[in-house]
Order: C-alpha cells, then sequence, then structure tokens
C-alpha cells in the first residue's frame, strides 16, 4: 500500500498521525480514501496541497498514478516569482 | 567555469548568440506596456487612499464627473460583490485589493478611477474625486499585528492550522508546522548551540517599468487588454473574475515587459481599465507613475525570524528551531509557507521545528518576489550556521559538505531529494581562486547558500515551418529573462536548422494554447519542454513527407543534421527548405502544437562568495568581489543564465545593504522613489563572477532545472557573514545600513 505523509500542518486533520498506508492507483483515489478514514481532509487537500509522489511535486495531480510502493507527501501549495 | 556530468555535443543549446530582443530593445522600438497608443484613446488615473487603514464613509464622484474631458469616473460599487456570488475568498481579496469596497487597509489602496481626453484633465479629476473616511487605527509590522490588542484588519479572520480552531478573530492569517525528530534530544546531542533572532523588511522588486494597462471594450462586452505582466492568461483569468465575466471575453496581448521578479503575476490596473473604457466607450490607458508602484504593489514581505541550531563537534547539525512570521500585507498569503519549507532544506537535519505565521497588516498586499519567501529564511539560517562553524573552528564549506542535502535525502518539507546539485555548488565555490584571495584591512568573506523548488505547470507552444524553411516558434510565456533566446536555441537543436533561421515569439491569449505564468523559474523547462514536443511532432511530418517524397516506408527515413535522409543512401537527402518549398504536394503547411503539465522539476541550490570592505568609520559596506554558483541543470543560453544568477545576486545585495519600505507613525511610506529607496545601481558594485554547474534535471528532454530564482536567496546571509568576518559584529537586522553598522560596533566597543 501506498505511504503517506503528512507534514505538521495537517496532522491536526489526521488526530495526530503523521503517516498512514492506503490501497489506491491514483492520487484522486487516495484522496478519496483518506477523506473517510479523517472526514474534512479531502476538501483542505484538494484545495491547499500539492503532492509530491516518489519525490516528483504535482500541482495537479488527480490522475497522477500511485503504486503500493510510492510515498506520496502532500504540501502546502507555494507560489514562485 | 561548469561542471558537465555529460557532454551530449550539442550544435545550439550551450551557445550564447545575440539576443532576439536586443535590436528592438536598443533603439526603442519594443512596445512597453506604456507604449501602445490608441485612436481616441483616453488616459486614466487612479485615487488612492492617503490612509492606512480608514473605513468609506461616502464616494461624491459628482465634480469629477462635471469637469471638463472627462468621460467615466468608477468607484468598487462599479465592480461586482463576489462575496455575494459565493466567489472563493482568494477571489474576494484580488477584487477588493484591486478596487476598495467598504474600508481601505493600506495608504494607496484603489478606491476610484477616472478617464479623460487628456492626463491633465484626469489627474486634476481624480483629484475632485471626494472620499468621506473614518480613520481606524493600524497595525504596520508583524509584532504590532499579532499583539492581543491589535487593531483587526478583518473582522472575521480565524487562523487556519491551529487546532482547535481560535474563537476569535485576529490578524494571523494562518499558521504552518514542520516537524521531524526529537527537538530535544537533538540539542542535547549538540556540543555548540547558537540562538538569534533577525528581522527584515519589506522590499520591492523594483523592476524598472512600472505598472501599465490599456483596455478596449466593445459595445458586445468583450475587451482588449494590452499589458506588461508576466502572465495574460493569468491577467484575462483575474481580470474577469473581477469583471465578473467569463475569461473568454477578454483578449490579452503581452506588452513587452520591462522587469517583473514575480510583482507582476498579480493585477491591478487591467480591470480598472476595461470598465472604464465600458463606461466611456473608447480606449483607456492607465499607467502608475513610481510613487504608485511602490505604495501599492506588492512588496514582499518584512518578517521576524527566530533561529536556533545545534551542532556537534564534528559540524554535524544536531537540532534546528525555526520560529517566523511573515507580512502578508492587506490580505491573507504571505510567502511564509515557502519559507517553512525552503528555511533548512539544504541540510539533512535529524530534528527540527519549523513554525510559521501568516500576518496581515496595513501595508500594501506582497507579491511573490524571486523565490518567495526563501531569501529571508535564508538570511537567518545560513547567518546561525556561518556562526556554528565559526564557534567549533570549522571551514564554512566544509560544515555545509558535513550537512548537505543530496539525492535520497529526506527533504525537510517531506519528500526525497531525486538527483540534486547542490553539493557540487559547494564544491564549485571552493575551488574557485575567489575562495582563497587576499583580503586586505577591514575586508572580511562570507558564505551562503540556498534552496528553491522551481516549478513546471501547463505550457503550450506552436511551431511553425516557413515557405522558406525557417520556422517561428509561438508560445504564451511572456519574455522577462530571455525565454524567446532559450525557445530558439532548443527547437534549432532539435529542428537541425540554425538558430538564426527561427523567430521566437509570444502570442496573445486567443493565438496559442494556455499558458501558466512567466514564474517559478519554469519556462524554460515546462514552455521548453512544450516546444520540444511541437518540433518533434513537426520531425515526424517532415519524415513522413520525405517517405511519401521517395515512395518509400516511414523507417527508411532519419532526420539528421537538419534534413531528411534515407538509412541506406538511397535517395539524395531534403532539406527543411526543399520540404518546405513543396509542401503543399506532401500534405499542406507544416506546423505542431504541444501542450503539456509539465513533469519532472529540478530543484535549484545556489552556493555564493562574498568579500566586503567596511569602513569603521562610517559603516559604509562596499563588496569588493562576488562569486555565485548555481545548478541550472543545463544552462541552454549561458549568458541568460548567468544574466539571472547575476541579478538575483544584485537584488540580493540592495536587500542586504540599502533596500526597505520606511512608513511614518501614520503608516504613510516615506520613501517612494528611487532616490530614498536605494537599489544598487552597477557603479556599486563589482562584476557578478558565474560559475554555472551542470547537474542535469532528469526528467527533461535537455536537463534544465530552472535558474530564475534561487540566486536571490544567498545573498544577504553571505553579506552578513562578510561583514560579521571582517569586523567581528552579527548583523541582525536588514538592511545592514552604514548606522546599523555604527551602532554594531559602537555596541561592540562598549
Amino acid at each position: 500500500m501506498a505511504q503517506v505523509h503528512f507534514s505538521a500542518g495537517l496532522r491536526d486533520l489526521t488526530g495526530g498521525l503523521a503517516q498512514v498506508e492506503v490501497e489506491a492507483t491514483t492520487v484522486r483515489r487516495l484522496v478519496v480514501a483518506l477523506e473517510e478514514m479523517f472526514p474534512g481532509i479531502g476538501e483542505h487537500l484538494n484545495e491547499a496541497s500539492s503532492v509530491a509522489i516518489d519525490g516528483e511535486i504535482f500541482t495537479d495531480a488527480d490522475y497522477e498514478p500511485v503504486s503500493n510502493s510510492s510515498e506520496v507527501h502532500f504540501l502546502d501549495i507555494f507560489q514562485g516569482g | 567555469m561548469a561542471i558537465t556530468e555529460e557532454n551530449p555535443g550539442y550544435k545550439w543549446v550551450g551557445t550564447r548568440p545575440i539576443r532576439p530582443d536586443g535590436l528592438e530593445k536598443v533603439t526603442g522600438k519594443a512596445q512597453f506596456g506604456a507604449d501602445l497608443m490608441l485612436p481616441g484613446m483616453l488616459f486614466g488615473k487612479v485615487v488612492r487612499s492617503p490612509h492606512a487603514h480608514a473605513r468609506i464613509i461616502s464616494i461624491d464622484t459628482t465634480a469629477a464627473e462635471a469637469m471638463v474631458g472627462v468621460k467615466a469616473v468608477i468607484t468598487g460599487s462599479d465592480f461586482p460583490d463576489l462575496a455575494a456570488n459565493g466567489a472563493h475568498p482568494s477571489e474576494i481579496d484580488v477584487a477588493n485589493n484591486t478596487i476598495a469596497r467598504e474600508k481601505v487597509l493600506y495608504e494607496g489602496h484603489v478606491v476610484a478611477a477616472v478617464a479623460a481626453t487628456t492626463r491633465e484633465q484626469a489627474e486634476a479629476a481624480a483629484k475632485a474625486v471626494e472620499v468621506t473616511y473614518e480613520i481606524l487605527p493600524h497595525v504596520l509590522t508583524v509584532d504590532e499585528a499579532m499583539a492581543d490588542d491589535a487593531p483587526l484588519l478583518h473582522e472575521g479572520m480565524i487562523t487556519k492550522g491551529v487546532d482547535p480552531a481560535p474563537e476569535e478573530a485576529s490578524n494571523v492569517a494562518s499558521k504552518i508546522l514542520h516537524e521531524r525528530g526529537d527537538l530535544d534530544q537533538g540539542f542535547g546531542e549538540a556540543d555548540v548551540v547558537v540562538e538569534r533572532e533577525f528581522t527584515t523588511k519589506p522590499v520591492h522588486q523594483g523592476y524598472i517599468e512600472p505598472h501599465a494597462a490599456v483596455a478596449d471594450a466593445n459595445s458586445d462586452g468583450r475587451a482588449h487588454i494590452w499589458c506588461s505582466s508576466q502572465g495574460h492568461f493569468q491577467m484575462r483569468a483575474y481580470s474577469a473574475s473581477v469583471l465578473g465575466i467569463s475569461p473568454g471575453m477578454l483578449k490579452v496581448t503581452a506588452a513587452e515587459i520591462g522587469g517583473g521578479f514575480g510583482g507582476k503575476t498579480v493585477i491591478y490596473l487591467e480591470p480598472l481599465a476595461v470598465r472604464l473604457s465600458q463606461r466611456a466607450g473608447r480606449p483607456v490607458k492607465l499607467v502608475m507613475d513610481r510613487d504608485e508602484v511602490f505604495r501599492a504593489t506588492g512588496p514582499t514581505s518584512g518578517t521576524r525570524i527566530k533561529v536556533k541550531m545545534g551542532v556537534a563537534k564534528d559540524g554535524k547539525i544536531t537540532a534546528a528551531e525555526v520560529w517566523m512570521a511573515y507580512e502578508a500585507g492587506a490580505y491573507a498569503g504571505s510567502p511564509v509557507g515557502a519559507a517553512g519549507m525552503t528555511a533548512i532544506a539544504c541540510y539533512d537535519i535529524p530534528n527540527f521545528v519549523v513554525e510559521g505565521y501568516d500576518v496581515v497588516c496595513n501595508k500594501p498586499r506582497v507579491a511573490a518576489y524571486r523565490a518567495p519567501g526563501a531569501p529571508m529564511a535564508a538570511f537567518a539560517v545560513e547567518s546561525v550556521l556561518d556562526e556554528l562553524a565559526r564557534d567549533i573552528g570549522m571551514d564554512p564549506i566544509d560544515i555545509r559538505l558535513a550537512n548537505a542535502a543530496v539525492e535520497g535525502t529526506q527533504a525537510s518539507y517531506g519528500p526525497k531529494f531525486p538527483r540534486i546539485g547542490f553539493v557540487e555548488t559547494l564544491e564549485a565555490i571552493k575551488d574557485h581562486p575567489n575562495y582563497t584571495a587576499d583580503l586586505g584591512p577591514n575586508q572580511g568573506r562570507g558564505i551562503a547558500a540556498g534552496f528553491w523548488f522551481n516549478a513546471g505547470m501547463m505550457s503550450s507552444a506552436t511551431v511553425h515551418i516557413n515557405e522558406n524553411g525557417t520556422a517561428t516558434v509561438v508560445t504564451g510565456s511572456p519574455d522577462i529573462g530571455g525565454s524567446r533566446q532559450s525557445m530558439a536555441l532548443m527547437a534549432a537543436e532539435e529542428l537541425g536548422i540554425p538558430y538564426e533561421s527561427i523567430k521566437a515569439v509570444v502570442a496573445d491569449t486567443e493565438t496559442v494554447g494556455f499558458n501558466d505564468v512567466t514564474g517559478g523559474s519554469r519556462v524554460t523547462l515546462a514552455t521548453g519542454a512544450a516546444v520540444v514536443d511541437a518540433c518533434r511532432l513537426i520531425i515526424e511530418d517532415l519524415r513522413a513527407r520525405a517517405a511519401k517524397t521517395w515512395d518509400v516506408e516511414l523507417d527508411q527515413v532519419e532526420w539528421v543534421d537538419g534534413q531528411a535522409q534515407h538509412v541506406e543512401g538511397a535517395q539524395p537527402p531534403l532539406s527543411m527548405k526543399d520540404l518546405a518549398a513543396k509542401s503543399g504536394r506532401t500534405g499542406g503547411p507544416i506546423s505542431a502544437n504541444a501542450s503539456l503539465n509539465s513533469r519532472g522539476v529540478g530543484a535549484g541550490f545556489s552556493t555564493q562568495l562574498c568579500d566586503v570592505e567596511v569602513d569603521p568609520e562610517t559603516g559604509v559596506t562596499r563588496v569588493v568581489r562576488y562569486l555565485t554558483a548555481q545548478d541550472a541543470g543545463r544552462a541552454i543560453s549561458p549568458d541568460y543564465v548567468e544574466g539571472q544568477m547575476q541579478g538575483g545576486v544584485v537584488q540580493g545585495i540592495g536587500w542586504a545593504l540599502s533596500e526597505e519600505y520606511i512608513h511614518d507613525s501614520d503608516g504613510v511610506m516615506e520613501n517612494p522613489g528611487f532616490l530614498d529607496y536605494r537599489i544598487p545601481v552597477a557603479s556599486d558594485l563589482p562584476m557578478i563572477d558565474c560559475a554555472i554547474v551542470e547537474v542535469p534535471n532528469p526528467a527533461h528532454p535537455y536537463g534544465v532545472r530552472g535558474v530564475g530564482e534561487v540566486g536571490i536567496v544567498p545573498p544577504m546571509a553571505a553579506v552578513g557573514n562578510a561583514i560579521n568576518d571582517a569586523l567581528d559584529v552579527r548583523m541582525t537586522d536588514l538592511p545592514m545600513s552604514p548606522v546599523k553598522v555604527l551602532e554594531a560596533l559602537n555596541e561592540q566597543r562598549d
């Protein structure tokens, strides 16, 4: 299962958990699974987060594939100059 | 000097041809935002708040509307109420920043705008708009804004990121937090711990060209905008939102741009010009003067940052604790999030807590400025790291090498780094003769490093082959850092035709597919990848046309050195010119489009070496030698890469030594001009030496990482560390002006 990591700022929404394992094939499905585990987190992840999958950062990752060996991090959105 | 992991033998990539925009710029032909003149065009003028915080009681436009030449006067009531329409809070903030409704939140906030036949008439009418204010108490710094009894800018602002959510509103928009390991254990393992507090002032991007926009509205509701921006597709989207119309109703043409550095990723004038044009029935031009640019457009945040770090005697950092508060200006959205992610990202630290706060105050809303948020955090962290190195007697490069993030390091913000080139930038500095150059009296040497993510995002490109075999490369990325040359060089490399045979242009929003902003150091990477994709489609098309011409299978044709060749040499080659000349017989015009959401962003690192000379009698600091080493991935256009590196350094030196917003007790800016807001000029500085490091990004066809931002991250700490080396005084408050240096020296003597 994919290893999903939450920044400290997101742990308010996960009951303090820093990491969970989730069965999903895409980021969108992963977020749906997380919403079932932590109600309310889905909206935050969709609106306020970019996603890093195995070290690569995506701004629009809904349909990006994740695998059982993937390491997924939800990150704060940042703006470049 | 360049470190190259591989030498692919490119013919055009990595060369230094004459820049394509140079002739028009030096002859004055280039059309910047303020240059456009249209028949019947009116001149606009914006009315701005003289108060830092006030409630708008009434706006009387009667006298202004009656003045000779005045054709239109608008206020906030001429725009839709986005809040009532259920718009996203960020859209509402953009709209309210464009023109105030109930309250003004900073000196310079727009309250009305006029359009008249002449500029003088418009200025007179603007003065005749009567605004009645109820002045409110204001807050100008994070300290004032975070105080318990602080007056509130937004009465419903509840801090996000705090659990449980506060019951009371405050000026703190959000909290961010990153942590790993056990802080107490980490500091317990340290042999030396240093704790310091730093402050920085808001500084402006300092682009030479003020904001300008021309709008021409039609009676069918459509409008055409010409403006200077870093992203005309974004100007279209933001303007449409403020105006309450579909983006498709607006066409935006990118003017030539005289600098942006992040500050032209937001709208100010565009929707005002459209609404004035709609009211007047004629085109309207709005141009800011320098005073307005300073008072009303985005500086970057002033900050307060506390850093505590510990190291063992072997130089390994055992723990880091960072607390930071960033001014957002009038609306939420300071770059503290990126600051928290970048502050210690250069290093592999097992135990840390990074905590940050986004704080609103009565200053202009901050806008992006090269690697937004990172430079202030680096000033603090790199200064403390310098002090730790001194305390344990370790070389400043060696302590960074001992802790440097490498491929596989778990970045402080979460994911593991892919292949990165931080170590190579450190080694490039250490190997350079500047590192061991002799220092004179009152001179000192400083080192600092910096990290920036870089970005990918969405880009589109079209490539046309002209009938004579030359090519036109069309993108929608405004060229603020040499992207037309980079696009042409990559296209030349792909197509195998001379760089001089390719013209790269920036098209309007109706002529080319969507492009995100020219920002985040993303254009050479992302738009460049779209150009490469389009060129490869062209080559496939050309191979097919050659196969048709020779009556052979496609796999019998290859594209080599700009011509189709039969793999067995059974046919004489067909050049691009040959194929273009007969395109009508082989399928029609030769053209290809490519669009993408870029993948494989490559992070950027920079390490910099600064030598200063400080006059102990006047406190004046002069930079005498400066070297910057930066991982470009691949320098498509080395001239422009060096320009980006040098530009970032120079802006950072200004931030370090002389630039700051100064406000009086009423919240009025006192130095809104380049005489009193001192940016470095050429005569202030030595030539900035550049060491381009090339650790190719494996995810890009040419290894590009992006170079526009990270160069501004290290300079303030590099300068501060050099001053400390010269005088043994630790400067913790920017700018490190002569007065502050003298104060520090006096404290040292006491």
